[in-house]
C-alpha cells in the first residue's frame, strides 16, 4: 500500500475494524422535525427487525470489534425491547448511547435502562422556546422534552444535549446555552443541519446565512470560553461555509457501520440514495461479510477511487475528498469531488444553493417529516420542492 | 487514533492545570481491554481513544484516592527498573485532564 505509511505491501488499505455500530431500530417516530437525517422514502422500505435478530446484530458487530452503540431511529423509545437490547449489549461490553428526543420516556424508564447498563443519553431539543420547539417537531413536545432531560440527569446518566441548528433557531443559541446550562448538560452538541434526507427537501428553508452562522459562531466561543471546564461545547459549522470538505464518516468503510431498521447495511445514514449500489442486508449477510467483502463497503474505501482534483490532492488522507452522499446530491456522481470545495470546479453549485435559500422566504411551506409526506415524496425526492 | 468520533468530542476545551487532590476517571468514562483492537481503549458518551500501553498503565491507577504524585509513586513501584518516572507520569495526566478524561 501507498498511502498511510503501512509497511503492507498490498494496494487495498487493510480493513480495520469497525468501530460505531449506528442501531436505527425503528423508523417509528413521534415528531416530524424538517430535518430528519432519515431517508425521505422510509415509510416504503422494508419491515423493522425483531428482537432476536437486532441482537444477533449487536453480537456479530462486537465479534467484529464495534465498541460504540449508537441506539437510534427514529425513535429508539417506541420499541418496548429497548431495556432487552441494552442489557446485552452491556453484557456484550459495548459503551451504549441513546440518541433520543426523550418522547416515550418517563423517570421509571429512564430507571429501568440505567438499570440495564445503559451508558450515556443524548437528548435533542427543536428550540430553547416552547412554541418555537413543538412547531419544529410537529406536536407539543417541548416542556416534557424538559422533564425528560431532569430525569435522565436524576437517573445518574451523563447527558449530551443536542440542539439542531438552522435558519428559524440560530438566533437563540444563547438561550439554548443557558438552557443547558440550567439542565446541567455533560456536553451540548450544537448540530447544525446537514442536508440530508428530510434537511435536503427543506433545504431553502433551514440553510442560514453566513451572517447567521458567523454570529452564532461568537456566541458558542464566548460560552466555551466561559465553561471551560463545566460543560463542554461543541458547534458544528454547515459545510456550505467551508473552502474543504468534512471528513466524512472518516472515510468510507473505516469506522462506522449502519444498520437500518429493516437490517440494510449502510457506510452512513444518507447511502441508501446512492444509485449502482446493492447494499447489503444482515438478515442475508454475516457482518463480516458485509463489512470486508461487500462491494459496497469497499466501493469507497482507501484512496484508488478518486478522481481529480481529489487524486492528487495532498489533503485527501485529511478528508478523504468529503462525502460521497453530497457529492451525488450536487453532481450526480459519488465519485466525484465533494463540491464545498474550492478545489472542486463545482463549487457554484453549491453557492447557488445558499443563493437559493437566501432569495427563499419564511411563506414557503416546511415539508414535516412524517409517513404521509415520505409516500408523497418517494419516487425523486431530490427533485420535489414543494408539496403537490 | 484519528476516528471521526474521537474528532467529534475534540472539544474546544483549553489546557486546565492538575490539582492536587485525588483523582477519578470523569464521569461516563471507562477503561477496557479490546482483544480485536489488541490494546486497551477509553470509551467515552460517543467517542472511543485507543490507548497506548504507557497511557492504559497510568490510566488504570486513577482510582478516585491516589493523587498525581501518589499514582507516580505506586507506578515506580511497580516498576524499579523504568527509573524517575514522576516526570512523564504527570505530564501525561496532564493531558488526560485537560482532555477532560480524568478530573
Amino acid at each position: 500500500m501507498h498511502e498511510g505509511g503501512s509497511p503492507d505491501p498490498v494496494v487495498m488499505p487493510a480493513i480495520k475494524p469497525p468501530l460505531w455500530l449506528l442501531a436505527e431500530l425503528t423508523y417509528a417516530c413521534p415528531l416530524q422535525c424538517a430535518y430528519c437525517s432519515n431517508p425521505v422514502d422510509f415509510n416504503g422500505h422494508g419491515k423493522t427487525m425483531d428482537t432476536e435478530t437486532w441482537l444477533r446484530v449487536l453480537r456479530d458487530a462486537r465479534s467484529m470489534g464495534a465498541l460504540q452503540l449508537g441506539l437510534s431511529g427514529g425513535e429508539p423509545l417506541v420499541r418496548q425491547d429497548l431495556e432487552t437490547l441494552v442489557a446485552e449489549s452491556t453484557k456484550l461490553g459495548y459503551y451504549s448511547n441513546l440518541i433520543t428526543s426523550g418522547i416515550g420516556m418517563d423517570a421509571a424508564r429512564a430507571r429501568s435502562l440505567k438499570a440495564a447498563g445503559l451508558d450515556h443519553i443524548q437528548v435533542s431539543f427543536q428550540s430553547s422556546e416552547a412554541n418555537q420547539n413543538d412547531e419544529i417537531a410537529g406536536m407539543r413536545a417541548y416542556a416534557h422534552k424538559l422533564d425528560m432531560a431532569r430525569a435522565v440527569k436524576a437517573a445518574g446518566f451523563p447527558m449530551v444535549l443536542c440542539f439542531v441548528l438552522h435558519r428559524d433557531n440560530l438566533h437563540r443559541l444563547r438561550e439554548m446555552l443557558d438552557l443547558a446550562i440550567e439542565l446541567e448538560a455533560d456536553y451540548v452538541e450544537l448540530a447544525t443541519t446537514q442536508y440530508y434526507g428530510w434537511a435536503l427537501l427543506n433545504r431553502d428553508r433551514l440553510l442560514p446565512t453566513l451572517e447567521q452562522v458567523r454570529e452564532a459562531e461568537g456566541v458558542a466561543n464566548e460560552y466555551q470560553a466561559r465553561l471551560k471546564g463545566k460543560m463542554d461545547i461543541y458547534f458544528v459549522v454547515p459545510d456550505y461555509y467551508e473552502k474543504r470538505p468534512k471528513p466524512c464518516m472518516n472515510g468510507w468503510g473505516s469506522v462506522f457501520l449502519l444498520v437500518t431498521p429493516d437490517g440494510t447495511a449502510l457506510p452512513c445514514h444518507a447511502a441508501r440514495q446512492l444509485p449502482g449500489f446493492e447494499f447489503p442486508n444482515v438478515q442475508t449477510a454475516s457482518i463480516k461479510e458485509i463489512w470486508q467483502a461487500s462491494d459496497a463497503f469497499n466501493r469507497f474505501r482507501g484512496f484508488g477511487w478518486m478522481k481529480e482534483p481529489c487524486s492528487s490532492c495532498p489533503e485527501k488522507e485529511k478528508d478523504f475528498g468529503g462525502c460521497r452522499c453530497q457529492a451525488f446530491q450536487f453532481t450526480g456522481d459519488a465519485s466525484a469531488t465533494d463540491p464545498v470545495c474550492d478545489k472542486s470546479p463545482l463549487r457554484h453549485l453549491v453557492d447557488e444553493a445558499v443563493s437559493s435559500a437566501r432569495s427563499t422566504t419564511v411563506e414557503k411551506p416546511i415539508i414535516f417529516r412524517n409517513p404521509k409526506n415520505s409516500d408523497r415524496h418517494t419516487k425523486k425526492p431530490a427533485d420535489m420542492a414543494s408539496p403537490t | 487514533m484519528s476516528d471521526a468520533s474521537e474528532k467529534k468530542i475534540e472539544y474546544a476545551t483549553d489546557y486546565k492545570p492538575l490539582h492536587d487532590g485525588p483523582l477519578k476517571l470523569a464521569r461516563g468514562h471507562r477503561i477496557q481491554y479490546e482483544t480485536v483492537q489488541g490494546c486497551d481503549v477509553l470509551l467515552y458518551p460517543e467517542g472511543v481513544v485507543q490507548l497506548s500501553e504507557s497511557a492504559a498503565m497510568i490510566l488504570r491507577t486513577v482510582d478516585g484516592q491516589k493523587t498525581a504524585t501518589d499514582i507516580a509513586t505506586a507506578l515506580m513501584a511497580q516498576f524499579p527498573e523504568a527509573g524517575d518516572i514522576s516526570g512523564d507520569v504527570k505530564s501525561f495526566l496532564e493531558v488526560a485532564h485537560a482532555r477532560g478524561w480524568i478530573a
